[in-house]
């Protein structure tokens, strides 16, 4: 088991290199100097000196590049040009923001979308599935930023029920800010439930239909215990490693949600940034959420070597 | 000679057998109530867009100070906007630029994908692998954060939206259709057409791909309606279609400002992106549906 973890962490090298150098090169695309990006209007002849001298830009470009990434390495992406704040400390300062939120979306998600697939997979061709077809596929098309915007105008306009937007640190005060959050996260997980109901339907389906779930049935066992322990069990399995995958799509969601309930996380960094020309941010933001795709890549691998007796023990 | 006739005999039968899996597909599609629903909000979304300069009842970019924010009512049957524009026709305009941009970027991501994929599928080695760790690597960053940092990169514009849309459905296309290749690649008719000495790119253009194009074509139905999303969320952003321009995206930017005053200001636009995307979404499934090899 080990070996194979151990390959797999080998196997996501290159495609680190290969991220790192299409983000270098996304930022080199750009027209005019890249220190002049970077240090905006004010060019200070000696601070221009020192950022020439520190990204190696009168050499090559692969010296160029190695000078970057030999930066980042050490978790320096430079600083923004807006707050003068290294790129990494304000990474980590709205990270976990954005991990709360993720967070409770994707619990949300599970918890509508993992039952409806296994209901609308029991209940085959009925209206009963229909009507969670239907649903889920209206969770894939709403723009989540529109429906955003209609509960925001319902819940908290109309009814008053949750706060509209805005962000309590859980430190703060917990309850309000789960609270405060339940609207976003409930956004942002539609079209992740959308996904996790249509997969464990299908994956129950196939499932249902294998011989040792007619043995169990024809043994006289409970359509319950069948269903629950024997079916489920098995049709679980790609779906956790779904689920862990679909994170980054809860990440990439985030941006807008976060622009719509004012919350002031990973996603509200990235736009801010692209506005304000703030190049090093983008380049930071846009390289971390690769690192974190990656890393959530190999956990889901891991998670399926776990769960899977059949993978445990290679010969 | 006997190599020679095995080909050409394997590739006459494999040619009706494609063709009549092709009918079958088609009457299996016409009998999903759910393609059929949703091929029928594309059209008349696309009729709406083609009309839109006939169907408009105000010259969508006409600003009036009398009627500014005026609810629903014969006179503008969606309302108008913060500046007195007529929301419906507006809406009609918008239309093309969605449906386009949904099309042309997905179009970009077949043009450079398709040909990527067989490459890299038909040839192996080190290409393949060159190809294969570059669309890794684009697929480790979610596809909206990439688009949103090339249109950043590129300046906002519809163009330069639908060209980042574009390159950031490309890796889905290369990865299906290497996928596809690896598995037609084996194939007797295949192997046939390289006995009888036939070029690569002849093989590739007349015996893969119109084998792996099912898939391909649902890929790109649900991709349009992914695309549809992401221009909007680029020019809810900013990035896309600059204003005074009409996009659906950028009326919702400016309509979350009066969620209180004017509700009908985002109803209507978000509804239409709804629509559509769901259109496209249920004729995609309905395709896959009629297409997938599985089900035969």
């Amino acid at each position: 088991m080990l070996q194979l973890i151990i390959r797999r962490v080998v196997v996501a090298i290159p495609t680190l290199i290969i991220v790192s150098m299409l983000i270098f090169g996304l930022q080199r695309m750009l027209p005019g100097d890249p220190i002049l990006t970077m240090t905006a209007e004010e060019s200070n002849p000696e601070v221009v000196a020192f950022l020439r001298e520190k990204y190696r830009l009168d050499d090559p470009m692969p010296v160029q590049y190695l000078a970057w990434i030999g930066n980042v390495l050490r978790g320096d992406f430079g600083s923004s040009i807006r707050t003068g704040l290294p790129v990494t400390e304000m990474i980590l300062q709205k990270l976990p923001i954005t991990v709360q939120l993720a967070t409770m979306a994707m619990i949300m998600a599970m918890l509508i979308g993992i039952p409806a697939g296994i209901i609308a997979a029991v209940r085959k061709n009925t209206a009963t599935d229909y009507v969670a077809n239907t649903v889920a596929l209206s969770g894939m098309s709403i723009p989540n930023f529109w429906l955003g915007i209609m509960l925001i105008m319902v819940v908290a306009v109309q009814w008053k029920l949750l706060p509209a937007s805005g962000y309590v640190p859980l430190t703060q005060d917990a309850w309000l800010s789960i609270r405060s959050m339940l609207m976003p996260a409930f956004v942002l997980s539609t079209a992740v439930a959308a996904y996790l109901m249509r997969h464990t339907r299908s994956a129950m389906l196939g499932v249902l239909n294998s011989d040792y779930i007619r043995t169990a049935r024809a043994k006289g066992l409970l359509s319950k215990t069948v269903i629950l322990k024997h079916a489920l069990g098995n049709a679980l399995m790609p779906i956790v490693t779904l689920s862990t995958l679909l994170f980054g799509d809860l990440l990439a969601g985030a941006v807008l949600t976060e622009q719509i309930f004012v919350i002031p996380g990973f996603g509200k960094l990235i736009v801010d940034a692209v506005f304000t020309r703030d190049y090093a941010v983008v380049q930071g933001v846009v390289l971390f959420t690769a690192i974190g795709f990656i890393f959530m890549n190999l956990v889901a691998d891991m998670l399926y070597i776990l769960i899977n007796p059949r993978l445990r023990h290679p010969q | 000679m006997t190599q020679m006739a095995q080909g050409a005999a394997g590739t006459t039968a494999a040619q009706p057998i494609a063709k009549r899996k092709g009918f079958r597909g088609l009457a299996k599609l016409a009998r999903n109530r759910g393609a059929l629903v949703g091929a029928g909000i594309v059209i008349l979304f696309a009729l709406l867009a083609i009309f839109a300069p006939l169907l408009a009842t105000h010259d969508p970019f006409a600003t009036a100070f009398t009627s500014i924010r005026k609810p629903p009512s014969a006179e503008f049957w969606l309302g108008t906007d913060e500046i007195g524009r007529d929301i419906y026709s507006r809406l009609l305009y918008g239309a093309r630029a969605s449906l386009m941009a949904g099309v042309v970027s997905v179009a970009i991501a077949l043009a450079i994908g398709v040909p990527l994929g067989l490459i890299s599928g038909y040839f192996g080695g080190l290409v393949d692998g060159a190809i294969s760790r570059v669309i890794e690597a684009l697929l480790a960053i979610p596809s909206l954060i990439l688009a949103i940092a090339l249109a950043a990169t590129l300046g906002p514009s519809l163009v330069n939206a639908m060209l980042a849309i574009g390159i950031a459905a490309t890796p889905i296309f290369v990865r299906l259709t290497r996928g596809q290749v690896l598995a037609v690649k084996t194939e007797d008719y295949v192997e046939g057409a390289h006995a009888i000495g036939l070029p690569h790119g002849l093989i590739i253009l007349r015996y893969i791909l119109p084998n792996i194009l099912p898939p391909v074509v649902v890929q790109a139905t649900i991709t349009v309606a992914t695309a549809i999303i992401a221009e909007a969320s680029l020019s809810f952003l900013g990035l896309g279609q600059q204003p005074p321009n009409p996009s659906w995206g950028s009326m919702l930017n400016t309509a979350k400002n009066f969620m209180t005053q004017a509700p009908w200001m985002s109803i209507f636009p978000g509804g239409a992106i709804f629509l559509v995307v769901l259109g496209f979404n249920l004729f995609g499934d309905g395709l896959r549906d009629a297409l997938d090899p599985r089900d035969s």
